[in-house]
């Protein structure tokens, strides 16, 4: 292993003043004192969930699981390491990166809880706010701050509010959950519409910078793709503004039906044009206070510590020759960086046959390594539970993706059909109707020749094991969903989501397929999109084109027949 | 409506210090499904609900509840999918969980 060798890097990103360690060094305390109450019956069970999910920690079906903040998805080589500790000492060697960019272990013990955030505490993370009805992990584009596609890097005003928004006393009990995305791209690959609320960096038409906030996406039971709520906040109001719509949506959402109370809700209830009508009024009257006003200074201060690294000069721009098999990965895996002779590289957690989003200790290690190494210290999780590496010499390559194939994690599949987004499912989750990840096993296997990837071409398939979406499955070009009968998994088919800029809600097909019909029905799907597409259409874009009937028939062909 | 259970069912729960899926046998409990009490009739399962539900002040497990299983080939084996993986482990890692033992 490299991690002897390597000397780890401090990455450019936000650092804990003095206030944030003893801010999380007193919650740890908090928690650890319940805990101690809960195992001596001080406190019943009932007294003590609400506690224990305000700090991340589910009883799922085989053990309680630990679900860790990942702040806009930046992890520093030191922190990727006590991940990899953590793994091997409290849990049973592996880790899984979700679709919230956060990373959660499935084998914890109760009695093992305050040690785990103490030692995660040492390394500047926590659990706070990663489950209860408050604002959730902020995320953003895995590529900020590398990519030249960007205004400017979201993750300042990412963390800025995530400071905001962390035991804000007017907002630790919502009605439900609440989800917020940064993102500063055309492109969009932080799925911003699909969150309760989400900001875009854009420029006004005088040229200003400034936020695009839209409000009231959200998967669930009810999938909704987000209304803008202001084309353009000035940045010096950004926080008012979107303490205008969480107050909204406070004050207003029902709290009476468990299933009517996500922001989504009240903005489709209501109507966008009522809602931003009383978000404006709030606005105004939090303008009119003056209390929630972001100075310039405070922007540049959090900025000052995502400040761009030094990136070397004089590198050669071109990527170095190292065989086919390195050449299909620097095809689907590399990504322009705005520095010359460097390139931002997805690590796929999908070779087909793996479980999405899992990594071994082992692999977190020499993660950490390639980091240090190649990275500048730093890894980014992705919403598709994949890693990047945001800044890495072209000339390294060759070295990375060495290493990479020796970890099993080289496969050249990013956003290719076999990179699958899948949610734990029934394998672990109490909420689970359905297994998610053995569906997302076999789809890969089934479509893992190369060749048949590139020419299926970009195809996103997500899959979740129950109607609450962790798998994203309403964004999927061909979304599953598990569903229940009778003590049966069973699995619908959703055609045309999409979790992009082009943002859409798919649509469910009809009745389910069982676990052993739902490969092929995917494949008949697949099939007649290779028939019918016009030149240059992803799957998406012929599926707008046609429809779902078509679609619909072939996909019910055989069973039909069957 | 919630389902009401039919045929033979077991007891389980999760132990509080670190979530084991336990299985009820008499006044106690057992790790293995295979180990645990079936009960062949509804009046003994609410009996055995209810003992269960009083033992929960002692802070040894949580959330006790009822589900069905059937005898197949000899063998008791739950009738739904969640309680099969409930008493062996993820599907998708076969060294955790209790079948971890057999692997």
């Amino acid at each position: 292993m490299l991690n002897t060798l390597v000397k780890a890097v401090a990455p450019n990103m936000y650092r804990y003043d003095e206030f944030d360690a003893q801010f999380v060094g007193e919650r740890v305390n908090q928690f650890a004192g319940q805990v101690a109450r809960r195992l001596s019956g001080e406190l019943t069970e009932d007294q003590f969930k609400p506690l224990r999910l305000m700090n991340g920690l589910y009883l799922q079906l085989h053990a309680y699981m630990l679900r860790i903040a990942v702040p806009y998805g930046t992890l520093s080589s030191k922190q990727m390491r006590k991940l990899a500790h953590i793994a091997r000492t409290y849990d049973k060697n592996f880790g899984h990166f979700t679709t919230r960019t956060n990373l959660q272990f499935n084998w914890i013990k109760l009695v093992d809880v305050p040690k785990i955030l103490r030692e995660l505490a040492d390394v500047e993370m926590h659990c706070i706010q990663t489950s209860g009805n408050c604002v959730r992990n902020v995320t953003s584009d895995q590529f900020a701050g590398a990519t030249d596609e960007e205004l400017e890097d979201p993750r300042p005003l990412a963390e800025i509010i995530r400071q905001w928004s962390s035991l804000h006393p007017e907002f630790v009990f919502l009605a439900r959950k609440f989800k917020i995305a940064v993102g500063a791209t055309e492109k969009d690959r932080a799925a911003l519409q699909w969150h309760d609320m989400a900001v875009q960096i854009v420029k006004n038409d005088k040229g200003r910078t400034g936020y695009k906030v839209m409000a009231g996406g959200g998967m669930g039971r009810t999938p909704y793709v987000a209304h803008v709520m202001s084309e353009f906040v000035e940045r010096e109001d950004i926080l008012a503004y979107l303490e205008a719509v969480l107050r909204v949506y406070n004050q207003d959402s029902r709290r009476d039906n468990i299933h009517k109370q996500r922001i989504k809700i009240l903005i489709n209830t209501i109507g966008p044009e009522e809602m931003r009508r009383r978000v404006q009024r709030e606005f105004e009257e939090l303008k009119r206070m003056g209390t929630l006003q972001l100075p310039r200074e405070e922007l540049d201060r959090i900025a000052a510590y995502f400040a761009a690294p030094k990136f070397e000069t004089g590198l050669s721009d071109s990527i170095p020759d190292a065989g086919p098999d390195f050449a299909n990965w620097v095809k689907t895996n590399i990504h322009k960086h705005k520095a010359p002779g460097y390139a931002i590289a997805t690590i796929t957690l999908k070779t087909p046959g793996q479980v999405p989003g899992d990594a071994t200790a082992e692999q977190m290690e020499v993660i950490a390594d390639l980091m240090d190494q190649f990275s500048l210290g730093e890894v980014r999780v992705t919403h598709e539970q994949n890693l990047v590496l945001p800044h890495v010499r072209k000339q390294d390559l060759p070295a990375i993706y060495a290493r990479l194939k020796e970890l099993d994690f080289a496969s050249p599949n990013a956003g290719l059909i076999t990179d699958i987004i899948a949610c734990p499912g029934l394998d672990y989750c109490d909420l689970a109707n359905a297994r998610s990840i053995p569906i997302a096993q076999k789809l890969a296997k089934r479509f893992e020749d190369l060749d048949r990837q590139h020419q299926i071409g970009e195809l996103k398939i997500k899959i979740s094991g129950c109607i609450n979406a962790c798998g994203h499955h309403h964004a999927g070009h061909i979304g599953i969903l598990g569903v229940d009968k009778k003590g049966v998994e069973f699995y619908q088919l959703v055609l045309g989501g999409s979790g992009a800029e082009d943002a859409s809600v798919g649509t469910i097909m009809g009745p389910g397929f069982g676990e052993h019909e739902i490969g092929d029905a995917v494949e008949r799907v697949v099939d007649l999109y290779l028939a019918e597409r016009k030149d240059g259409e992803r799957f998406l874009d012929t599926y707008r084109r046609i429809g779902m009937e078509k679609f619909k028939a072939a996909a019910y062909q055989e069973a039909v027949a069957a | 409506m919630a389902h009401q259970n039919q045929g033979l069912q077991m007891l389980t729960s999760n132990r509080l210090r670190d979530g084991d899926v336990l299985y009820r046998k008499g006044d106690g409990w057992v790790l293995m499904l295979a180990d645990g009490e079936v009960y062949g009739d509804q009046t003994s399962a609410e009996a055995a609900l209810a003992a269960a539900t009083a033992e929960l002040a002692r802070n040894e497990f949580v959330a006790p509840y009822l589900f069905e299983v059937r005898e197949v080939s000899g063998k008791i084996v739950p009738v739904k999918e969640r309680e099969i993986i409930r008493a062996a482990g993820p599907t998708v890692h076969p060294h955790t969980g209790k079948q971890a033992a057999h692997a």
